[in-house]
């Protein structure tokens, strides 16, 4: 399904990525794990088409399309999903709408017919039941005011609700307590799928405690220096990211 | 960054596929260019008026001759020759039409192409029985009325103010000029003396207008000024909503457009002043484009009266326009709404002006102004308290949004309280939209422009819930189109 070859990327001239290189499969869960600074979101952004994230070298190829020539709107369109480590506020508008206008729009461009509202809202109360989330919740502005949980919780109904093919989740657990944490944590799980692929980003081992990856890849200075299956996580978690980046160095 | 892209594009912006800029070529009737007493006479004589309503507006236009252009306002223009102007033309064709059906059908597809079919407007988009009654204004003349009967039932008196000249002369001469006096300023004046036509609106007491009133109208003549007279009273108890909205067709020459609006609410009355104004705004070079200087003003005469205005300006070249309410009668509320949305080379210099004078009063302030291009865009208000108005309220909410980094956003806010008791809170904000929301945006499938269109959509929301239903969806496309530019 996606297919990052040698994929180099600065960020106002700095070079972040010096070389990843990635394939992950249909039904998978990859896991990325690095130290601060090693390069992980400037890779989900990379991948979301982010405007300042510069390619230098390399290719990301999705389903056999080169991802990098693609807006964002059309990435999302084609089924790629970033669950943002910080989701953004927009002022005044009800995330319903949001959600609404966001689906409508990846139909369009998918050339489908646009959802009507009761078959629209039909699709959010299955979806947020499911995700045991309050519907209150999406009668309030996006992410305006929104705990730290609500805010994750939010991405992982969108995500739900929009059905990406290509999931990237960006330190989806930072800030959550243990609690948050395992709500959200269902709610992935919940979404896996043979016919779906998720890159999970993440500075901690904890996470993979409840989303448990099929490949476990180490990114350090903008490269994976070492992959694995789950036990990599735990060994990680034992020995650090310094011994690591002595391996890499 | 996605917003430094929405900055490129801004600058490519193409005001020329202006959507509605096109022209009819309907005959009209027109006076000779320039301003005169025998000018004034000829107005006055085509529209039949009686010696009284001459002799009100030959008082105007001697007035007008001693003033001069008000000069404050943070817009910039070439002078006006005002002998340079037509002051009256009116779609041949006579007589009047006593139904749909005998108007001309040109006109109507101007309608049409407006996506104001006037047949459409009998069952406006179908919201639960309400009907919305069109006093269409073509150029000067009022061409057709409906829903008089219904109206009538009511004993609510909606006709163009020529006709209410005519037919309700008491109430004319009560309360023309009763708010919006011919003197007040410079462009009232110059209304006062060579208004063609507009909406006259009564309201009998302890009624309830059954219906939205609703006037569109366009300019449509070559350097023809448009001077609307917009005059409605709200009687004691009563209640009417009014909606206004209008497009104007592409133009070389600006056009100048001086309306007045006096609204007169009783003891118990309210009115709800609703406007859409969508005036050409220009090229893309900042030629041409409507120069909007309106004088419109409501008075809460009565105890416990109230006057609320809604404004979403989104057209002209240049808006010179506030709004205000004089709170005369005590316990009397007023509340200003605006939106004003500036691109390209538009200036825009409106507020309102909340004016307590009787006990206990209060008045609400929200404006939201949107500056993407080179435009700039000014509130400018005042709120004033007198001695006797104690316990006077006030809380103003001003903030705006830039799209770019060539615009310009300016709040010049006007507090006078001359009471202790009186309570005046002032908010304002300054933002722009942001980049992580842009991307926020995209990533979740929408396009630049329905982005930005979301965005301020969301940042405009307190004041969209203002307007009537049936205005909230088509205003929420407009804001749409008149961003269409700032992104591609």
């Amino acid at each position: 399904m996606l297919k990052i070859e040698n994929l180099h990327a600065t960020v106002d001239g700095r070079s972040i990525l010096n070389g990843v290189d990635l394939e992950v499969n249909s039904g998978e869960v990859h896991a990325i794990m690095g130290p601060n600074g090693s390069g992980k979101s400037t890779l989900s952004y990379v991948l979301a088409g982010r405007k300042g994230y510069e390619v230098t070298e390399g290719s990301v190829a999705y389903r056999g399309e080169d991802l990098l020539t693609l807006e964002p709107n059309e990435r999302a369109a084609r089924g790629l999903f970033l669950a943002f480590q910080y989701p953004i506020e927009i002022p005044g508008v009800v995330t319903m709408q949001f959600l609404k206008v966001a689906l409508n729009a990846q139909r369009k461009a998918r050339g489908e017919p646009e959802l009507s509202t009761p078959d629209f809202m039909r699709l959010v109360r299955d979806r947020a039941a499911k995700l045991r989330i309050d519907l209150d919740m999406l009668k309030r502005s996006v992410n305006v005011g929104f705990s730290g949980g609500e805010k994750k919780r939010a991405e992982i109904l969108q995500m739900a609700v929009l059905e990406p093919s290509l999931c990237i989740l960006d330190e989806t657990d930072s800030g959550l307590d243990i609690d948050a944490l395992r709500i959200v944590a269902d709610g992935v799980n919940a979404l896996r799928s043979p016919d779906r692929a998720m890159v999970v980003i993440t500075h901690y081992q904890r996470l993979l405690q409840y989303i448990v990856p099929d490949r476990v890849h180490v990114l350090s200075r903008g490269r994976i220096v070492r992959s694995g299956d789950k036990s990599l996580a735990l060994e990680l978690e034992e020995k650090g990211y310094a011994s690591f980046e002595r391996d890499a160095a | 960054m996605a917003d430094l892209d929405t900055i490129e594009r801004i600058k490519h912006i193409d005001v020329d596929k202006y959507k509605y800029g096109f022209t009819t070529d309907i005959e009209s009737e027109k006076a000779p260019k320039g301003l005169s007493e025998d000018i004034v006479a000829f107005i006055s004589q085509k529209k039949g008026e009686p010696q009284w309503m001459l002799d009100w507006r030959l008082e105007a236009y001697r007035r007008w001759l001693n003033m001069t252009e008000p000069k404050w306002a943070r817009v910039h223009y070439p002078k006006i020759d005002f002998q340079d102007l037509y002051y009256y033309s009116a779609p041949k064709r006579s007589p009047a039409p006593k139904s749909l059906d005998e108007v001309d059908p040109e006109l109507l597809r101007v309608y049409e192409k407006l996506g104001v079919p006037l047949r459409e407007r009998e069952v406006l988009a179908g919201v639960e029985g309400a009907k919305v009654a069109v006093d269409a204004v073509f150029d000067s003349v009022s061409v057709v009325t409906t829903f008089k009967k219904e109206l009538a039932r009511a004993g609510v008196i909606f006709c163009s103010v020529s006709e209410a000249v005519r037919e309700h002369p008491d109430l004319v001469k009560k309360y023309l000029g009763s708010v919006v006096p011919q003197g007040d300023n410079f462009y009232a004046a110059l209304n006062s003396a060579v208004f063609s036509d507009g909406s006259f609106v009564y309201v009998p007491e302890n009624t309830r207008c059954p219906m939205e009133l609703s006037t569109y109208f366009r300019i449509n003549e070559k350097q023809t000024g448009q001077f609307e007279r917009t005059l409605i009273i709200a009687d004691k108890g009563a209640y009417v909503s009014y909606l206004e909205g209008c497009t104007a067709p592409m133009r070389d020459e600006n056009q100048l457009h001086a309306a007045v609006v006096e609204l007169v609410a009783l003891d118990g009355a309210e009115i709800k002043y609703s406007t859409v104004q969508n005036w050409y705004p220009g090229d893309k070079e900042g030629r041409g484009g409507v120069y909007n200087f309106v004088t419109k003003r409501g008075d809460c005469r009565g105890h416990h009266s109230k006057i609320s205005w809604t404004q979403v300006e989104t057209g002209s070249a240049i808006t010179w326009k506030y709004p205000s309410c004089i709170l005369r009668g005590d316990e009397s509320r007023g509340e200003f709404y605006s939106i004003a949305i500036s691109n390209g080379y538009q200036q825009v210099d409106s507020g309102t002006k909340m004016i307590h004078l009787g006990k206990n009063t209060s008045s609400r302030i929200i404006s939201k102004g949107i500056a993407a291009g080179r435009s700039d865009n000014t509130y400018r208000g005042l709120v004033s308290a007198h001695r006797k108005a104690t316990n006077a309220r006030n809380f103003t909410q001003c903030d705006s949004l830039l799209i770019g980094d060539k615009c310009g956003a300016h709040t010049v806010p006007y507090i006078e309280a001359k009471t202790s008791t009186a309570h005046f809170e002032h908010e304002a904000t300054t933002s722009k939209i942001s980049e992580d929301q842009m991307f926020y945006c995209m990533s979740r499938g929408l396009s630049q422009e329905e982005a930005v269109a979301l965005i301020v959509n969301g940042f405009v929301r307190d004041v969209l819930q203002q307007l009537p239903m049936e205005f909230m969806a088509e205003t929420q496309k407009l804001i749409g189109i008149s961003l269409e530019g700032s992104v591609g």
